[in-house]
């Protein structure tokens, strides 16, 4: 298996000094090359669970192994893509995405990979620009392309398009879809919308919250393009739904709860 | 109306009204002489050089002054911000050394140095120093967390995140750390230039004083407040705004 989670467990400590579960035994077992969801509602740890693979935030117990090695700090294997773009506004696009290959690779060569991944999320028109001058939508495809640059086994992306307006994430998520189909990367894919995790993935985990936990493993096996498919889409759609509905329902009451007792 | 000619017309009825009433003798020209005469009094200094030679030596002491202030005062900054023990100890005590006006170091300085550059020098050094290393302790302190996450997923650490990452993304309390340094040196210089040896901008103005010669004293302030706002306004906001603009501070 190409990523291993084992018995994951993941403990904060509150204001209050009490520890909080967010994570509770998780297990997964994910294929190279799988396109791979995470949903679920939020607070269910979706995140810290895709920070910990990433290696920035450090495990409670449990282990998560990465073709055969043991994952305790961040590596270039695994390339991130973050909610808000991350670019550093002090360097050009192109420099940014040039960031992590200074250390490896001779400038010409940085620069022609570079290219090549800005090429690819269609940003070419765009090397010398800086990253204010550029739209949400432009500016997270800087980040994909500078994630991808480093060459990744895995690709992370913790809600990549949720600060997005409608129509600039239905067109990232065609893009998304090539380059998946081109590099043929792992992806882990952390989002709470159904139909975007319908729409991109292979599998789709869908967790539970207080703690979080895995609820189920769904394979969406709907050939791709998955336009044309819209009646199996929203058959799977109310399978999840079914899921998560309990879930919403019990935070929900939790923070009803919460303010009457306040 | 544009707010240049508003400016314009108001100071015109105030130089106006100055130089028509020393004309008339309301008051007598030590206590404070007409701005036609400040202006002959400035155009003769400019003319003999000696205002020119007073305005090089005072930033020659000031460039020395705040060029020492800047390192020291970013190495420090750096220093607090990193280090715990450093910020509990140093840090805690730069406040209070800020609100001392650097002016009162110079009896001391005088002492240490004698009565010569040395001693100013150190009074512009204390000037810009504190500010600038409070200034540098706040922008690596604020440095977005998600930069920092972002340059570990892409493997910068240690030394390597500090000089790519940490360093750039709080330039811009760099700069206005060395805004405010500058701010401050440039008054403590004209300080310890009033009670310490020439040439230089403040000896000349005590110089001017001790012989009466109040248009001098009037053309001396007119060049010390003139250098001071044009070195901020053109200078330094200029670059605040750009690099504010740049890195996301405004929109």
């Amino acid at each position: 298996m190409f990523i291993s989670i084992n018995q994951l467990n993941k403990q904060f400590t509150d204001k209050n000094g009490n520890p909080s579960t967010v994570l509770k035994d998780i297990n997964l077992a994910i294929e190279k090359g799988e396109f791979v969801s995470i949903l679920g509602p939020s607070g269910c740890g979706k995140s810290t669970l895709l920070s910990i693979v990433a290696g920035l935030t450090d495990v409670t117990s449990g282990e998560i192994i990465v073709d055969g090695t043991k994952i305790t700090k961040p590596g270039k294997d695994r390339g991130m893509v973050f909610q808000q773009a991350a670019l550093f506004p002090w360097i050009n696009v192109l420099e940014n995405v040039m960031f992590p290959l200074k250390k490896e690779m001779s400038k010409k060569e940085a620069t022609d990979q570079a290219k090549k991944y800005l090429k690819m999320v269609q940003l070419s028109n765009y090397l010398e620009h800086y990253p204010h001058e550029l739209s949400g939508g432009m500016q997270q495809r800087v980040a994909i392309a500078r994630a991808l640059a480093m060459d990744p086994d895995i690709l992370l992306m913790d809600e990549p398009f949720g600060a997005l307006d409608e129509q600039t994430r239905t067109r990232l998520h065609d893009q998304l879809e090539d380059i998946w189909t081109e590099t043929k990367k792992t992806v882990l894919f952390v989002t709470h919308s159904i139909s975007e995790s319908i729409k991109l993935s292979d599998r789709i985990i869908v967790m539970g919250t207080r703690p979080g936990t895995v609820l189920t493993d769904i394979k969406v096996d709907i050939p791709r393009p998955r336009s044309e498919h819209k009646d199996k889409m929203i058959e799977i759609e109310e399978h999840v739904m079914g899921y998560l509905k309990k879930e919403i329902d019990k935070v929900v009451s939790e923070e009803l709860n919460h303010e009457t007792s306040v | 109306m544009k707010p240049v000619f508003k400016r314009i017309i108001f100071f015109g009825i105030i130089l106006s009204l100055w130089e028509l009433g020393a004309r008339l003798g309301l008051w007598t020209e030590i206590i404070l002489p007409a701005p036609s005469k400040v202006i002959v009094s400035l155009y003769s200094g400019i003319e003999n050089m000696t205002l020119l030679y007073d305005l090089l030596a005072s930033f020659r002491r000031l460039a020395v002054g705040l060029a020492i202030a800047l390192i020291l005062g970013t190495s420090i900054g750096v220093l607090i911000a990193k280090s715990k023990t450093a910020d509990d100890t140093i840090g805690s005590s730069l406040l209070a050394f800020q609100s001392v006006p650097s002016i009162v170091w110079l009896p001391l300085a005088m002492m240490w140095f004698g009565l010569n550059d040395k001693a100013v020098i150190f009074v512009v050094v204390l000037g810009g120093t504190f500010v600038m290393a409070l200034n540098v302790r706040t922008g690596i302190k604020n440095v977005p967390p998600l930069y920092i996450r972002a340059a570990q997923t892409m493997g910068a650490k240690g030394l390597d995140l500090f000089i790519r990452v940490v360093f750039p993304a709080s330039i811009p309390y760099f700069v206005t750390g060395s805004r405010l340094a500058w701010a401050f040196a440039w008054r403590a210089l004209i300080a310890g230039e009033l009670l310490t040896t020439g040439p230089g901008l403040g000896y000349t103005l005590r110089y001017a004083s001790d012989f009466g010669d109040m248009s001098m004293v009037i053309g001396v302030m007119i060049i010390i407040g003139a250098i001071g706002a044009i070195v901020d306004q053109l200078i330094f906001q200029r670059i605040e705004k750009s690099v504010a603009k740049r890195w996301g501070l405004s929109s």
